[in-house]
């Protein structure tokens, strides 16, 4: 008797555990799909759980008006060929009618109103459950995160209060105007998900993949050259091979050197590599707690 | 893709332990020595120690991620801490030790495959080490691996060792658990965690990442009894799948084939396996722990919290059932008498707590019948009933059949874990 699978293959018989569950206990459910490779995981295995029904819930991407040319592209393919219903939050039109302020000065970055625009857009969708594909290897709030995590009517977080869970049992009990985030790919690390998706041959947007943009330094982290970011004189664009570890806004994603053009030279990378997925992210380094601050706050 | 990634099973284990008894230094080790801690997270780790003006790297600040911990310095909650090699991957559930957190490692302990025990070699077996075996006994890991830790202050003594060793197991005799294992270690030094030790040349066993990377697994699930309950119904309503009904749900207890004659719960109608859907097709076969959906021959109505099981081997259906409960919540007693929502399975009834039998004294075993109030962090052995009838094992058969969480009505929080005897 040898009855075991592979541990890719049983986090892929959790994640559909879990998004099964959120089908079952929530009314009205939503998953936020930013265009990364992890919301990109998460959409195939959602497809997976529910064949040959479509996928119960709809996709809502919160589009800071700063994203890769290449994430729209990739995103709108993405929902044609699956046929599943996209909302769109735009942050650039809760600037334009007065709603949110944009930051100023160099390191300016709409992550903080990324998250006002995601709560006032999962108010109006009245949705109680946000899958969402944050693992908890990403960063040391996150490792604290549940699998159901309960969210009050201000769409805050409380980590010292959080829901026990154990073994299969997931308790989604919420009251009106509280909603829940669900992240079914918790246990996931960076490797994995790379493993996996080579397993599969998911398509990937271009920007994983090493190619040559232009690019400048700034402490230590290469930035995307773009419309959207203030240079100071000093910093100089020049062109380089690179990729992107993870893919958020122009402003704060870092690119970094490789020559990784396939996935699986993309898994001989990660695997050796010294430097995790978010070092990178400008947006993590504003204080030792700045993404458990987000988070309290409603970020995703 | 090597066949290394495609052979390489999970294995998730969890630790207890207090500030001083090396825990963290031991879980650093693990992550460090298996290439796990990035170069990033080092020099965070580095700079936050310097900042809180502590003279060695403190590798608890990479564990204890929240504000509140990092300023108490003791881990509150559970956090979960992966690495892998190329045999396994590992989930740590790294649960703090003191008393007052006995919930948290109830929970880090209900997924787990191995507990991992520390015990100061100087201090032998004290009533943590008890409290931490309790629990992984209650919680039925089929795993405990002890790790006498400090060997370096006991200059790697034989002596000493054997004598913690004979002190667990005394203790652990009164016990429900299947397979222990005992590792002389220094965390701090290194000894038998990844490299073998020179300095304990009387010890054979292996070391505590060969154990980790060899413990045998594959049997930690029940093979033998057929559960599957009914989580979601999939009903496409194309043209293609006009009449598809499709009952997904995890694999729970045993193997389920195609062409199986099966009993339906709660109807006790019979039917047959029709085909079962896997992630990557049809399959002839599911087994825990598999996400799958069966459809069956004839056409019934299952809904959620049905039961799909063989025809020959149906597990216990009854409303009247006795659990161990371990409670959580910090506001409200266990209330004799009170009625909460239970979750069981996949199905969610109500029920009232009809009697406290007693409490556990979790470091002696003592069995209290005087005092039977269960405040958060107790158990006890309680009886309840249920609305509707549970189709449920007993917890050392299955787990995943025989666990259930009550939920206080009122705030919808979790306030209790149950193992039902």
């Amino acid at each position: 008797m040898n009855y075991h699978i592979n541990h890719l293959k049983e986090l892929e018989a959790e994640s559909i555990f879990i998004m099964r569950e959120v089908a079952s206990q929530f009314e009205n459910p939503v998953l936020m799909f930013s265009g990364g490779k992890d919301s990109i995981l998460m959409v195939h295995l959602a497809y997976k759980a529910f064949y040959p029904a479509r996928i119960p819930f709809p996709l809502l991407h919160i589009d800071t008006g700063h994203n890769f040319p290449e994430t729209i592209k990739f995103r709108d393919e993405l929902v044609d060929r699956i046929g599943a219903k996209l909302i769109v939050g735009s942050v650039q039109e809760a600037i334009n009618k007065g709603e949110a302020t944009e930051e100023k000065g160099l390191n300016a970055s709409r992550n903080g109103l990324q998250t006002a625009v995601l709560l006032e857009s999962l108010e109006k969708g009245k949705y109680d459950a946000a899958l969402g594909g944050a693992r908890r290897d990403e960063e040391k709030a996150r490792a604290k995160e549940r699998f159901f995590s309960h969210r009050d009517e201000f769409g805050q977080w409380d980590p010292k209060n959080q829901r026990p869970e154990l073994w299969n049992l997931f308790n989604g009990k919420h009251r009106i105007g509280e909603h829940f985030r669900v992240f079914p790919i918790s246990n996931w690390t960076e490797l994995d998900v790379w493993q996996y998706l080579a397993m599969e041959e998911v398509p990937l947007p271009s920007l994983y993949f090493a190619h040559t943009r232009p690019v400048f330094e700034r402490e230590g982290t290469l930035l995307a050259d773009s419309d959207y970011i203030e240079k100071r004189d000093t910093e100089k664009v020049f062109d380089e091979m690179v990729r992107c570890r993870t893919i958020g806004d122009m402003t704060c994603t870092g690119v970094s050197k490789s020559s990784a053009k396939s996935v699986e030279e993309i898994i001989q990378e990660i695997a050796t590599t010294r430097i995790t997925e978010r070092g990178g992210r400008t947006d993590d380094k504003r204080s030792e707690t700045s993404m458990e601050d987000r988070k309290k706050q409603g970020y995703f | 893709m090597s066949d290394n990634t495609q052979n390489s099973e999970l294995l998730r284990f969890t630790t207890a332990g207090s500030v001083d008894d090396g825990k963290s230094t031991l879980i650093g080790r693990l992550l460090y020595d298996s290439k796990s801690i990035h170069q990033d997270q080092y020099d965070a780790m580095v700079k936050a120690s310097e900042r809180r003006g502590e003279e060695d790297v403190n590798l608890a600040l990479l564990t204890d991620g929240l504000k509140s911990e990092r300023e108490q310095g003791i881990t509150i909650d559970v956090a979960y801490r992966y690495f892998s090699t190329p045999k396994r991957k590992f989930i740590i559930a790294d649960t703090p030790g003191h008393i007052q957190y006995t919930r948290n490692m109830v929970t880090g302990a209900s997924t787990a495959n191995v507990a991992l025990i520390l015990v100061d070699a100087r201090n032998g077996v004290v009533e943590q080490t008890k409290r931490h075996a309790i629990i992984s006994s209650l919680l039925q890991i089929p795993h405990l691996v002890v790790c006498i830790n400090k060997m370096d202050l006991v200059d790697y003594d034989e002596e000493a060792y054997n004598k913690i060793q004979n002190q667990f197991e005394q203790f652990a005799a009164k016990l429900d658990v299947k397979d222990v294992h005992f590792i002389p270690i220094s965390a701090l030094k290194g000894d038998n965690v990844v490299n073998r030790s020179e300095k304990t040349s009387w010890y054979e066993g292996p070391t505590l990442m060969y154990y980790l990377e060899n413990v045998h697994i594959a049997s930690d699930h029940n093979f033998i009894d057929v559960r599957f309950p009914v989580q979601h119904v999939i009903r496409p309503y194309s043209d293609e799948f006009h009449d598809y009904r499709g009952y997904a749900g995890r694999v729970s207890g045993g193997i389920i084939k195609k062409n199986d004659e099966v009993t339906l719960l709660p109807s006790g109608f019979t039917s047959c396996i029709d085909k079962i859907m896997g992630p990557d097709g049809e399959m002839d076969e599911a087994f825990p722990p598999q996400s799958v959906t069966v459809l069956l021959k004839d056409d019934f109505d299952l809904s959620r919290g049905d039961m799909i099981v063989r025809k020959n081997n149906q597990p216990e259906v009854s409303q009247d059932l006795e659990l161990m409960v371990c409670w959580f919540d910090n506001e409200k007693a266990l209330l004799p008498k009170g009625k909460y929502t239970i979750m069981h399975t996949t199905k969610t009834a109500r029920c009232v707590i009809k009697e406290v039998r007693y409490k556990l004294n979790i470091n002696s075993l003592h069995r209290n019948e005087e005092d039977k109030t269960i405040n958060m962090n107790d158990i006890g052995r309680v009886v309840i009933r249920t609305t509707s009838p549970l189709f449920y094992d007993s917890y050392r058969t299955n787990r995943i059949t025989g666990s259930v969480i009550f939920i206080d009505e009122s705030t919808n929080n979790t306030v209790g874990a149950g193992m039902i005897i």
